[in-house]
């Protein structure tokens, strides 16, 4: 059972290559895959009592003032928070082709498709910062210049504040998302992933449907509070 | 050959590389656990400082020493310093790093550089601690209750809360390692059922920490941002709940508890049935109940609540579940009891602090009922009776454990031995000087002597001498083993493989160990604990 | 290696589940159920996440039971955070006594 060392060979990453992947502190690339996946599950479990935290802190308000959260909900961007909630989903689409395509031993599909979710990730960046500069033009920004007309306006502007923490801290997650995909599309490009050698997509896949999952929550809890009209 | 200044010429972890970039570069799951080591024992003395100041403050009735501000940062900074700089890392980023993987039979952690991450990442939070210190530290006590950390306190809140936030991540990182490579780097052979007791606790502990941890990570990024942008869900002004932050901060910390106990009670699991010759009584249950307590600590936290502002009917409900929690470590304390009968014991250093640790660990563990209650907790709330109570678990048992397990792998980690009778004295002093720095304390507290306060009614303070005085002896304590540990590294006798004939794979590979850990992965076919198949313990030389 | 290849078909009809549901949570968040709105909407959300996690994520082909103790793991402890913090705010004014 001899094992050899040397990862950090960026050149070989080709299908017959699986030696050379292997960590010494490991048997064999399966206990290395297992370990790495389990890794990347229980990473995603620490990121869901993260983000619980921000949920939790939501659920109470909510429970304690419905009639300043339904009526803050009304000024979301009904539309906005829609389509960013389908650019997600078609992103999350992508990256399971792209690892569908890395286990067919299709390097260019791969390639292709973690771009098209890396563009639609970007895509969701700006939505999401043109709905943060139209809140505050509209003084939804908790502070001093926060203006609301609804009922409760105190707890209106905490509705407000876990938007802009919990929106926020996801748009963070994205972000490193995309730099996470971005360098395993470089990687791709170079030759690095096989059908036998494939894991960091497979786990840089995982978190970023964790964070499209984040979103499904959030956005029926922010946008669709009670019912609405469609703008 | 055992001469005191043998050369080795095997090559083991230590001699097989030099230099400062070998150690600060390695992904070495030894060195990792002896960088660990140096950091800590650094912060426990930094912490141990602060706690000298609070005992020469506290001899006399009157406020001073220190003026109240200046004594409010003191006691901040101690509990931040000891708690997430010293206890949290304590045992499970020395011992655990060290020894999970051999104990195992595996090369090193599932991810040896995420490992290497982890103590930088501690480092990183650990600056940003000292920083917080050099300027002039927190004064929100190390539970940085809101508003007043938020919005009024004058403090270094900010860098306090950053680097606890940082050192989470570590911990996080630590725990996650933990738990995959107990999952999927065991030897062949290596059932949950044949693992060392030491494994299933470090495993609920590392449960501990990926669980809990993050929803602190968030508590404390809240109050940052609510302190610096005034984005508040803390602040009553602006509609928010100091009590959600308490939910909050607690749901994560009331488990930290845990992540401070459960290592140590792993520990003495290993040396209990070590020096009494005899296999662990109740295995299972033992193992079942680190499972238990890691369960069970998630679901008690409000009980630090009680007079807050909760509602009685959810006190009610944590009060209860308080007392299902104390449970399992009665389960613990009684197995280890009947493994000690009709036992050979030996009272070594490390079975010294064994016993000591299962003697006042039941007695924090006891008043932790008393507190548990609701009627005595109103009344004790806030005073010296909880100071006492958990100091009786953390340093008492803790810090006890962790002394036990430093004495008792030293051998196998440096190859050297120590002075025994130095060993026993140290051991015979930290009893000594930590009841006499404790004991009163829960008098005083009962009494009513209020906590964080830097002066007091002058009723309390013979029991205050007592206490300070107690405080110097434990010092003394505490610096022995620095001493003659660094000593026996260039003067101590050499350790041979296995100086307890102890059980336990680490046990069969040289002390110190080879980079690999073993030559040639081994095959477990034996139970746990086999001191029927060991020889006896060697007589002391 | 024992890694299931999950054929392109169940992804795209996946996908269409998600847009489906997408849709609908949206047009239903226009009719006034009253007080099922927020149910309604929390269930399609679920089925959204358990979609994306058992298909996307592989869960459903995952061969390690370990990984489906950690997920549930983590859904109960989130359970516990969400469920006894609110023992504490919903039974605030149960007692007619200020503060209690």
């Amino acid at each position: 059972m001899s094992a050899q060392s040397s990862h950090g060979n960026p050149a070989s990453g080709l299908a017959a290559a699986a030696p050379a992947a292997l960590q010494h502190q490991f048997a064999d690339l399966e206990q290395q895959r297992e370990s790495a996946t389990l890794g990347m599950w229980v990473f995603l479990i620490t990121e869901v009592m993260f983000f619980g935290g921000m949920f939790t802190a939501y659920l109470i308000y909510r429970v304690m003032y419905p009639a300043a959260f339904q009526g803050a909900s009304q000024h979301m961007l009904f539309w906005a928070g829609t389509v960013n909630t389908a650019v997600l989903i078609c992103s999350s689409l992508f990256v399971a082709l792209a690892v569908h395509a890395v286990q067919e031993d299709h390097r260019r599909l791969l390639v292709f498709f973690l771009l098209l979710a890396l563009l639609l990730g970007l895509a969701f960046l700006v939505i999401k910062g043109y709905e943060y500069h139209d809140h505050w033009v509209n003084h939804k920004v908790p502070g001093a210049s926060f203006q609301f007309d609804g009922p409760d306006p105190l707890h209106a502007e905490v509705f407000f504040a876990l938007y802009f923490l919990m929106t926020g801290f996801h748009a963070l997650h994205m972000v490193i998302g995309v730099g996470l995909v971005s360098t395993i599309a470089f990687l791709a490009w170079r030759g690095r992933f096989s059908p036998a050698y494939h894991t960091p997509v497979d786990n840089a896949g995982l978190y970023w449907h964790f964070v499209d999952i984040i979103w499904i929550f959030l956005y029926p809890l922010l946008y669709l509070i009670g019912h609405r009209r469609l703008w | 050959m055992s001469t005191a200044t043998q050369i080795t010429e095997t090559e083991n972890y230590l001699n097989v590389d030099y230099g400062i970039k070998s150690w600060l570069l390695t992904t070495d799951h030894k060195r990792i656990g002896l960088l660990y080591l140096a950091s800590i024992t650094l912060f426990f003395f930094v912490g141990g400082f602060f706690a000298l100041l609070i005992r020469l403050e506290l001899l006399t009735p009157g406020g001073d020493l220190v003026q109240s501000d200046i004594y409010n940062r003191l006691f901040t900074m101690h509990g931040i310093v000891m708690i997430f700089l010293f206890l949290i890392p304590s045992i499970p980023a020395v011992i655990g790093n060290f020894f999970i993987p051999m104990m195992i039979g595996a090369r090193d952690m599932a991810f040896p550089k995420i490992n290497l991450l982890s103590w930088y990442l501690f480092m990183a939070g650990g600056a940003l601690i000292l920083y917080s210190i050099l300027t002039g530290g927190a004064d929100t006590g190390w539970t940085f209750y809101t508003p007043f950390s938020t919005e009024y306190s004058n403090s270094r809140v900010v860098a306090a809360a950053l680097g606890v936030f940082v050192a989470g991540f570590s911990s996080i990182l630590t725990g996650l390692n933990f738990i995959v490579t107990i999952h999927r780097m065991r030897a062949p052979g290596m059932t949950w059922s044949r693992m060392p007791l030491f494994l299933w606790s470090n495993y609920a502990t590392a449960v501990i920490q990926v669980l809990g941890t993050p929803v602190l990570a968030i508590t404390l990024a809240l109050v940052f941002l609510e302190r610096v942008l005034h984005i508040g869900v803390f602040n009553p002004q602006m509609g928010g709940d100091p009590l959600l932050f308490q939910h909050l901060f607690w749901f994560y910390s009331h488990p930290a508890v845990y992540i401070m106990i459960l290592p140590s009670m792993g520990v003495i699991s290993e040396v209990v049935p070590c020096f009494a010759r005899k296999r662990i009584f109740g295995y299972a249950f033992v193992a079942m109940s680190s499972v238990a307590i890691a369960v069970f600590g998630f679901l008690v936290w409000a009980h630090h609540m009680f007079v807050a502002g909760v509602s009685v009917y959810s006190a009610l409900v944590f009060s209860l579940l308080s007392y299902a929690v104390a449970v399992p470590s009665a389960v613990k304390v009684f197995n280890w009891t009947a493994t000690m009968y009709k036992g050979s014991i030996y009272l070594r250093t490390p079975m010294l602090y064994a016993l000591g640790f299962i003697g006042l660990f039941t007695i924090g563990g006891m008043t932790g009922l008393f507190v548990a209650a609701l009627g005595i907790d109103v009344h004790v709330t806030d005073t010296y009776f909880v100071v006492a109570h958990f100091h009786y678990i953390m340093v008492g048992g803790a810090v006890m454990g962790y002394l036990a397990a430093i004495h008792f792998w030293w051998p196998k980690i440096t190859g050297k031995l120590y002075p025994e009778l130095w060993g026993r004295i140290a051991a015979a002093t930290i009893f000594l000087g930590f009841n006499l720095t404790f004991f009163p304390l829960f008098i005083a507290g009962y009494l009513g002597m209020p906590r964080r306060y830097h002066a007091y009614a002058p009723e309390f303070q013979v029991l205050n001498v007592f206490s300070t005085a107690g405080a110097s002896i434990l010092g003394v304590g505490y610096i022995l083993p620095l001493l003659y540990l660094l000593w026996s590294l260039r003067y101590g006798k050499d350790a041979g493989d296995n100086p307890w004939n102890a059980a336990g794979l680490e046990w069969m590979t040289a002390s110190p160990p080879p980079t690999h850990n073993f030559a040639e992965t081994p095959v477990v076919t034996w139970d746990p604990y086999n001191y029927n198949e060991l020889p006896d313990m060697p007589e002391e030389e | 290696m024992a890694e299931t290849i999950v054929r392109k078909r169940t992804y795209l009809v996946v996908w269409a589940g998600l847009m489906v549901l997408t849709s609908v949570t949206a047009l239903v968040s226009c009719i006034n159920l009253g007080q099922w709105n927020a149910p309604v909407a929390l269930a399609i959300a679920c089925t959204k996440a358990l979609l994306v996690a058992l298909f996307f994520m592989h869960l459903r082909y995952e061969s390690s039971k370990i990984v489906w103790v950690w997920v549930l793991a983590g859904v109960f402890w989130l359970s516990v955070l969400f469920f006894l913090s609110m023992t504490d705010f919903l039974t605030r004014q149960f007692l007619n006594v200020p503060g209690k």
